[in-house]
């Protein structure tokens, strides 16, 4: 994020991975049945519970069925590419959004912390799903408040099937970004952008049988989306995503202006796009 | 049921389903040539126990050797027969990226199998041991001759097609579908493209992947090729006007409903893997 300075985000990055650290062993020590699509109610309400817990120590979760709407297929049609939406339905002021996929091998699939230059209306990104799962996702609102609702979803192996058979040609056109406008234009109205990132988002869950070897984990870590300096979006993600990114969400342009789009990788890669608003698609 | 379609050219229909445990994922249809000296067997199977019937079936109809099994691409219902006939030590004989698409999905290809038909039924993967560049050529003798054609990315990443002079008959593989809808794993846009050379082969009939066993060709191709010029315009056409994943995976191709055996099963899919293509085109 723009104002943070960098020891701030050097504490911010040590406690997000404290986070991952510990929701790993989390559900490394949690009971699994067999067949994960056997499991039980009573086994998933106490996963949440205490992902929640984990993620959110000491703090109250509230149902948030009247501030937040979580869209998914309820079997997914490609495991390593769901797309999920995240609808927020109303004027309470959302400060951050988070994905979380209690069954995934690495929870925590996205925090989304809205900007000034934000329209906090509408959100979708695609996901990684590794067994039959609840989807939590979790509003905060200014106010610090937990706003919480769920959605099952049935698809499996979307984290251990191979992403492509061809490691080097995924990691072509690696930091490519485009940028559409999914409306007219109008200064100072909501407009709705979608951006796409070319990247193989490799989690470290795919073997190669010839050399035995796991294709090592790289993926994106965070994205920031600025307009005309201010801040629209600041995404934590992680090995959840699905390749080549997509994330659709809204902003607010006051005027003319860019879009500045900066990703940084695991492999502390940077890629840096600026789009020109409206030229881009617009 | 294997049948002689023309003279030393046999083949067995697979049944329109998903793997069972019912069906051994004898799902594919599958075949031989017999020739004066040897026999090539193109394609042998879905499962070790669908190879052994295969393997069963030839030494009824022949007491010539098996000498080369062919293997169309790297889907499972094709080829995790091909244990059955390891002690003939046949060429076990694909496409040149055959082994590096084996090496990353083979195994996660025979344990979703095993899941599905049971431990130790699955069958072995086995690795090709002779590759097709471009094209080879195999002589059965008694003027049985195949010649095999290496495609570049269309309905997989390995696709191989086998052209028998005497009689005139093309095995496809998975380039072409009748009845049974297409499954997208390559490129539709390749496709598109292989499959339009394909056409200029003389062939009198061709053994599809799936579907009929024999069909007139180049005839037989214009359900599959209207599919794919289908879902090609109509995916273009949904990310132009904006229309998200998730919503393109429900209107895109709805005329080809009724058209199709399993339409509601792999349709989501194809649509889902033609617009991972064609978002980024421009």
């Amino acid at each position: 994020m723009g104002t943070m300075t960098n020891r701030a985000r050097a504490h911010r990055v040590r406690a997000l991975w404290m986070i991952a650290a510990l929701l790993a062993l989390l559900v490394a020590a949690l009971p699994r049945a067999a067949g994960a699509q056997e499991e039980s109610d009573a086994t998933r309400v106490a996963r949440w519970k205490a992902l929640s817990q984990a993620i959110f120590p000491g703090r109250a979760m509230q149902d948030g069925g009247a501030v937040i709407q979580l869209d998914a297929p309820p079997r997914a049609l490609d495991a390593a590419l769901v797309p999920v939406t995240l609808d927020f339905l109303t004027n309470q002021p959302v400060k951050s959004v988070y994905l979380i996929i209690d069954d995934n091998p690495s929870p925590l699939a996205a925090h989304f912390t809205f900007g000034p230059k934000a329209d906090v209306h509408s959100l979708k990104l695609r996901v990684r799903v590794d067994a039959y799962t609840n989807l939590h996702a979790v509003a905060e609102t200014r106010d610090g408040k937990l706003y919480t609702t769920a959605k099952f979803i049935k698809a499996s192996g979307g984290c251990s099937a191979p992403a492509g058979p061809d490691d080097a040609a995924a990691l072509k056109d690696v930091g490519l970004m485009k940028l559409r406008l999914l409306g007219p234009f109008t200064p100072g109205k909501p407009l709705q952008a979608q951006l796409m990132i070319r990247h193989p988002n490799f989690n470290g869950m795919q073997m190669n049988q010839l050399t035995r070897l796991y294709t090592p984990a790289r993926f994106i870590r965070t994205i920031d989306a600025t307009y005309d300096g201010g801040n629209v979006f600041h995404l934590d993600s992680d090995i959840s995503l699905s390749s080549d990114p997509v994330i659709t969400f809204g902003f607010v342009p006051q005027h003319q202006g860019q879009m500045t789009v900066v990703a940084r990788d695991s492999s502390n890669a940077t890629f840096n796009h600026s789009f020109a608003i409206p030229g881009a698609g617009g | 049921m294997v049948q002689e379609i023309a003279p030393g050219i046999f083949a067995r229909r697979g049944v329109d389903e998903d793997a069972t445990a019912a069906n051994d994922d004898a799902i594919a249809n599958i075949g031989f040539v017999v020739g004066r000296d040897a026999v090539a067997v193109i394609d042998p199977g879905g499962s070790l126990q669908d190879g052994q019937r295969l393997r069963a079936s030839i030494l009824k109809a022949t007491r010539a050797p098996i000498r080369y099994v062919v293997m169309t691409h790297v889907h499972p219902d094709h080829i995790f027969g091909a244990g059955a006939f390891q002690q003939d030590r046949p060429e076990f004989i694909g496409h040149q990226k055959l082994p590096q698409a084996l090496a990353v999905r083979g195994d996660y290809y025979r344990k979703r199998l095993e899941e599905i038909l049971g431990a130790g039924r699955a069958g072995p993967i086995v690795a090709p041991t002779r590759l097709v560049q471009a094209q080879d050529r195999l002589d059965l003798g008694g003027g049985k001759l195949l010649q095999l054609q290496a495609h570049a990315l269309a309905h997989s990443d390995c696709d191989l097609s086998a052209f028998e002079q005497q009689t005139g008959t093309l095995f496809t593989g998975d380039l072409l579908f009748v009845q049974r809808i297409p499954s997208l794993d390559g490129s539709l846009k390749g496709w598109l493209t292989e499959l339009n050379s394909l056409k200029s082969v003389a062939a009198r009939r061709a053994i599809p992947g799936h579907g009929p066993v024999s069909v007139k060709w180049p005839a037989a191709s214009l359900d599959l090729e209207r599919y794919l010029n289908g879902l090609l315009r109509e995916t273009r056409a949904a990310i132009k006007k904006g229309i998200d994943i998730d919503a393109a995976v429900g209107s895109v191709g709805q005329s080809e409903r009724g058209r199709w055996s399993l339409f509601d099963a792999y349709q989501g899919h194809n649509v889902t893997q033609a617009y991972k293509e064609l978002e980024w085109e421009q």
